[in-house]
């Protein structure tokens, strides 16, 4: 059963330059208890999709001009600001890319998570003290007590990114949206928090939509797998499928990339050819084309839809084999 | 090209800060021990990756080296300079050489400049080109970072997490610097960029005899681009090595349980895996433990770990750890 449904989405951003086509025609939907990993090239509208389902685009520029993301009965994108508020961090709730832009340098640790606290749970001060030692323990904040007072500049990169998780979880959300949430953390922690995420989702039947580069991670936690890339799905499958038989030559090109632990260092890292699309405009064709191996002559005509390529494997591409 | 001279070296560096609590009286809590008594060489033309738990300090020595916070106690030599006895004038010239790519994109770009500009202003604040020439170069840096110079007069909020990231690469680059810090400059991007990104630094490595520290989590692209590499726990460095050796052959049990967590890109494999966690919580910087740093969580802990803290001592051909039990 699906508890998100995203269907048809577009956000553009109006520049200087002309219209950025950040996200174009998007689709997915999330399963009760699913997690979803989205992967692809910086830059092709990851985190763009993500901050549409909650509202969170900043306009302008930005504009969700068509699409709808439907959750419990109700098309989010026509819930008013205020009714978006109660969604937000309750049901749905968000870490966001950035940790030092979306914590208040002017605001102290206990301060931050404290809001979220007493605004959604209604606990008072004293409370939310208490339940703010305890998420940033979670967390593996070593003597949580004692940076409850200290400001994010005071914090090292993975403590800043652990208290915004802290705030993701803080009350407990049907749907956690993770946006790179472990960048600046080491691989212990990281497996410490993946295990805390996954307890979570076995626990409470969270779902949840991941979004990040590290290919590992997504191999360890992910049930399913969307690759995007210039503002667009092009391959969805289920984990150990895509691993085992991707199809897209993108995501061929990006599992080639990956420095590898069990061979020696090669001379030099496999990289895709060519720069990155410029959202600016709609290509006729395929906006892998202009660097793919595989191009045949419709690729630069004719945009490939997703189409089926096995059990709930899809791929949009005209060269793939089916 | 690693040779036997020493670019960079480290003294008995030492940087804490006060910790404080309460919102109108501070009281003073003791001291954050985040670099606690670290010495090393870094080589002309090497990299040496440096990689711990989060929180242990990487940054904050990155930060030291390069004199963006002054130590609290200890020396840094580049060359044969001691830049903790340097005045600030002097120090600002020195800056040219030595450059930081830093760990969060967005902070250290100003959002009211153009990213054109950010990569100019280096090329302006230290005069080094005007005009046509300067705009050629900018375009230059773009296109070496993978950015599309048509984008030169977009602001930083216009572009994505890890295109902000090569606009911070791009900026590192244009005074040709001797010594880079990395500071994960490369954690935000996708791999095939993180790929494009490795690849340019290891050839401007090669072409103009550069020497970086690389700090990152991702212990894979670390064993990819280093000669050495060292370990950090909790404000010291617990393990130093070859590449080849520390991979192959780690000594000191956090660098074990380290290698032994990295997240590997095989789902069935990650299904079955079992993973060595560290017991316990992390100990507070402000109050590390008596003996071993790492006593309080070591699985090969005995009564004298608890006790006495191990000398970091050659275990093996340049191949450095501080453990009783290695
Ligand atoms: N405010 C803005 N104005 C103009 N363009 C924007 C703006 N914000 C984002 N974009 C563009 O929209 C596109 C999608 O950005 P998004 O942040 O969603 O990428 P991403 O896939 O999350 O990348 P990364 O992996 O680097 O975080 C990018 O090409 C970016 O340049
Ligand atoms: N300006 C500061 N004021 C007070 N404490 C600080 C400051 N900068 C860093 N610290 C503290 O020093 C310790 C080390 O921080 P540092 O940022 O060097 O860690 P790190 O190893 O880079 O971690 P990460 O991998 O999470 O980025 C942390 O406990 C941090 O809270
Ligand atoms: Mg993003
Ligand atoms: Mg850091």
């Amino acid at each position: 059963m699906s508890v998100l449904e995203v269907k048809g989405l577009k956000t553009q951003f109006h520049t200087r330059e002309g219209v950025v086509r950040a996200v174009d025609d998007v689709s997915f939907e999330l399963d009760q208890g699913e997690t979803l990993a989205i992967v692809g090239e910086s830059g092709s509208g990851k985190s763009c999709t993500v901050l549409s389902v909650l509202q969170l685009v900043q306009r302008p520029p930005g504009r969700i001009v068509a699409g709808e993301v439907r959750y419990g009965g109700r098309n989010l994108l026509e819930l008013s600001e205020r009714e978006m508020r109660a969604v937000r961090g309750k049901s749905i709730s968000m870490i966001l890319q950035d940790p030092m832009t979306s914590l208040n340098p002017l605001l102290t640790v206990a301060t931050q998570i404290g809001e979220v606290l007493q605004v959604h749970m209604g606990l008072d001060k004293r409370q939310a003290r208490r339940r703010t030692t305890e998420l940033l323990r979670m967390v593996g904040i070593p003597e949580p007590e004692m940076r409850l007072d200290d400001y994010p500049h005071q914090l090292s990169g993975g403590m800043r990114q652990r208290v915004m998780i802290g705030i993701g979880l803080a009350c407990s959300p049907n749907v956690l949206i993770a946006d790179e949430p472990t960048t600046a953390l080491d691989v212990t922690i990281q497996a410490q928090i993946i295990d805390l995420i996954k307890r979570l989702r076995n626990e409470f039947g969270m779902s949840i939509i991941w979004i990040t580069h590290d290919l590992g991670v997504v191999a360890g936690l992910a049930d399913r797998v969307m690759v995007m890339y210039a503002g667009q799905v092009v391959e969805v499958a289920p984990v150990e499928q895509l691993f085992r038989e991707p199809r897209h030559p993108y995501t061929i090109g990006l599992l080639n990339c990956l420095p590898r632990l069990d061979i020696d260092r090669a001379e030099k890292l496999t990289a895709i050819e060519g720069l990155p699309p410029v959202l600016i405009g709609r290509p006729a064709g395929c906006p892998f084309s202009p660097r793919c191996p595989q191009a045949v002559e419709k690729c630069s005509k004719q945009r490939p839809d997703l189409k089926p390529a096995g059990p709930g494997h899809r791929v949009a591409c005209w060269a793939a084999r089916l | 090209m690693t040779s036997d001279e020493v670019l960079i070296s480290v003294r008995n560096l030492k940087m804490h800060f006060p910790v404080h609590q309460g919102a109108i009286f501070q009281r003073s809590r003791g001291r954050i021990r985040a670099v606690d008594g670290i010495s090393l060489d870094i080589r002309k033309g090497e990299t040496l990756g440096l990689v711990g738990e989060s929180g242990c300090g990487k940054s904050t020595l990155g930060r030291a080296i390069l004199q963006m916070h002054r130590p609290t106690a200890g020396e840094v030599y580049f060359r044969d300079m001691n830049l903790t006895s340097m005045q600030r004038n002097r120090l600002r010239r020195m800056r040219r050489h030595m450059q930081m790519i830093f760990q969060d994109p967005y902070a250290s770009l100003n959002p009211r400049m153009t990213v054109g500009d950010i990569v100019a202003e280096p090329l302006i604040v230290h005069n080094i080109s005007g005009g046509r020439k300067r705009r050629e170069q900018v375009q230059t840096l773009f296109e070496l970072v993978g950015l599309n110079p048509v984008f030169v007069n977009r602001y930083p909020h216009e572009f994505s997490g890890g295109q902000r990231q090569r606009v911070c690469v791009a900026r590192a680059l244009a005074l040709n610097p001797d010594f880079i810090v990395c500071d994960e400059a490369v954690a935000a991007l996708d791999v095939s960029i993180q790929a494009q990104i490795i690849n340019l630094l290891m050839e401007l490595q090669a072409k103009l005899n550069l020497t970086y520290l690389f700090i990152a989590h991702d212990l894979s692209v670390v064993r990819h681009i280093s000669d050495r590499v060292a370990v950090m726990y909790l404000g010291k460095i617990v393990e130093l090595a070859s590449r080849q050796d520390l991979y192959a052959n780690p000594r000191h049990p956090y660098t074990r349980i380290l290698l032994s967590s990295i997240p590997v890109p095989n789902p069935q494999y990650e299904k079955k895996r079992r993973r060595e966690l560290l017991a316990g919580d992390p100990p507070s910087p402000a109050s590390p433990p008596k003996g071993c740093n790492l006593s309080t969580r070591c699985p090969l802990a005995t009564a004298e770990c608890y006790k006495h803290e191990p000398e970091f001592r050659e275990m093996g051909r340049g191949h450095w750890a501080a453990c009783f039990r290695a």
